[in-house]
């Protein structure tokens, strides 16, 4: 029986100056906040504003884009993520993600969730039946599959099929959860559900979530950080991040404001 | 337009096929299709000839399943090597080479088996000879590889990039995330990519009609020479008698031939359209 992780107080991300550039293009730059652990951080801005490229930073998805540079710290609990000697399969293995659109593997229910604790080497069956029901659980999917996780996933609807994704994430017991826009694809109902996941599970989890939508940072994070970027001849930069509340109700910049208000983006 | 192509396909194909049984007619009605197909002997110019396919469907079989087992793992290993770990340029050079191979003439390929793989089969298996279905097989899998890493790559190219990165967040490597998802969502296509090159062997003449050895007999081992179906029409029907029985069993013999690959072209066909509409979601 694997007992269940607790990562309490742990995960937590310090930025430092962070900036990246493709190629001859820097996307972002000057990037320095704190995450905080168990709690939500939305990052908001208008497309564009590489708030996705800031959350692969996270993860260190952006290495496998191949032409993308990441200059500045990145610090998870104190320890730089982009150090030489870290590796970034590692990393992600403390930090997972759940993406844009719903991508569960042509296998079971079961399989996609126990596809990273196999990975990890747990093979015992009675081991990843419980890793299994516990993040289903989390993921608020557990009662609408528990009769049938020889399913093929791709036989569920898109927001089962979303939280099969968070369930999977989960699965390896992350200590951070980035989502990226993972609502955008589904409908009223869905979201809905997957907001209510997200609500609960911050008591395991340390989560970043990437959102297009204001209402929806306001209602779930804790947290809220303002990326923008003014021109394409400069980079994307942070306005300002602080408690959701405080932006939501006075936010400290102009800009904050005005896109929060909606005149732009 | 189209659908007048489509239909045009398909007349032409049966028209192949009546084609192919009209000239096997005589040999169909005075030794009948049974006798053909399960004979065990092909002596064809001897007085009173016999025309059992059996040896040359044997020879066939043994020099195309060969050549597959042969071919598949390294063609497999280039076809993932091409569409999930080498750089864009690399990949563009690799492609050229495939592209080159496929456009290699057939009997080039069975002189540098007969400069190469024959002595050197000879050699290695310390045989008489090195005009057997090994050989045949040998040259037959470099023949066959274009087709299978084509085929293959386009199958793995076509599973999208979010399985990947999904497999990558969860902290599995390039590698894990190949064989652990990228190969099984692309199983169906490189099944479809294996049974065209199979159609492909099948349907070679001239490398094996040089490289086999061609006697029609059935073999002991695949170090014996053996005689396939393409080998015996190619070889035999400049010597035949205009509109005799042996002209006319050769005929059944390429219909024979023609029903094969077409069931095996079929099967690939619909094992490649359903792994299109698995990704249509």
């Amino acid at each position: 029986m694997v007992t269940a992780q607790s990562h309490a107080g742990k995960g937590s991300f310090d930025l430092h100056d962070v900036s990246v550039t493709y190629g001859s293009e820097t996307a972002i730059a000057g990037v320095s906040m704190h995450i905080e652990p168990n709690a939500v951080t939305a990052l908001i801005g208008p497309s564009g504003c590489g708030k996705s490229t800031l959350l692969r930073c996270l993860n260190r998805m952006n290495d496998e884009l191949g032409n993308a540079t990441v200059g500045g710290r990145i610090l998870l609990d104190g320890v730089d993520v982009y150090d030489k000697e870290y590796d970034p399969v590692e990393l992600r293995t403390k930090v997972g993600q759940v993406f844009q659109k719903p991508n569960p593997f042509p296998m079971t229910i079961y399989d996609n969730v126990a596809y990273g604790p196999r990975t990890q080497g747990i093979r015992k069956r009675s081991d990843l039946d419980a890793l299994v029901e516990r993040s289903l659980t989390r993921a608020a999917l557990w009662g609408e599959v528990k009769k049938d996780l020889k399913k093929h996933a791709f036989e569920l609807s898109g927001g089962q099929q979303q939280r099969v994704c968070i369930a999977r994430a989960l699965a390896t017991e992350p200590e951070v959860l980035l989502m990226d826009e993972p609502a955008s694809s589904l409908d009223p109902i869905s979201t809905q559900q997957i907001e209510d996941t997200i609500a609960e599970l911050k008591e395991y989890v340390t989560i970043v979530i990437v959102t297009h939508n204001m209402q929806q940072a306001a209602r779930i994070s804790d947290k809220t950080a303002f990326m923008l970027r003014e021109s394409m001849e400069h980079p994307a930069f942070l306005v300002e991040v602080g408690e959701t509340r405080t932006m939501f109700t006075n936010p400290g910049d102009k800009r904050t404001e005005a896109y929060i208000t909606g005149r732009f983006g | 337009m189209i659908r007048l192509n489509g239909w045009s396909a398909i007349v032409i194909l049966a028209a192949i096929g009546i084609f192919l049984a009209y000239g096997g007619a005589r040999a169909l009605g005075e030794v009948g299709f049974w006798t053909l197909v399960t004979g065990s002997e092909w002596y064809p110019t001897i007085a009173e000839p016999r025309f059992g396919f059996v040896p040359l469907l044997i020879g066939s079989a043994a020099v195309t399943i060969t050549a597959i087992f042969l071919s598949m793992p390294v063609s497999l290993a280039a076809a993932v090597f091409i569409s999930e770990f080498a750089n864009k340029r690399v990949k563009e050079v690799a492609k050229s080479i495939i592209e080159f191979m496929a456009a290699v003439p057939s009997v080039v390929y069975g002189l540098i088996g007969i400069a190469i793989v024959v002595p050197g089969v000879k050699e290695a298996f310390n045989l008489d000879s090195g005009l057997n279905a090994m050989s045949g097989a040998i040259v037959l899998a470099f023949m066959i590889a274009p087709t299978i890493v084509s085929i293959s790559e386009d199958a793995l190219h076509a599973v999208p990039n979010d399985l990947r990165q999904g497999s990558l967040a969860l902290g599995n490597t390039r590698w894990q995330t190949t064989y652990k998802v990228v190969l099984p969502s692309a199983s169906s296509g490189v099944l479809a990519a294996v049974m065209l090159g199979m159609g492909r062997a099948i349907g070679e003449t001239m490398a094996v009609l040089m490289l086999t050895g061609n006697a029609a007999r059935i073999p002991g081992s695949l170090f014996e020479s053996v005689r396939t179906i393409t080998g015996t029409i190619a070889a035999e029907m400049g010597n035949v008698v205009q509109g005799g029985l042996h002209q006319s069993v050769l005929f059944t013999l390429g219909l024979v031939l023609f029903a094969i690959t077409f069931l095996i072209n079929l099967v690939a066909d619909l094992v490649l359209e359903k792994q299109r509409r698995r990704w249509r979601r």
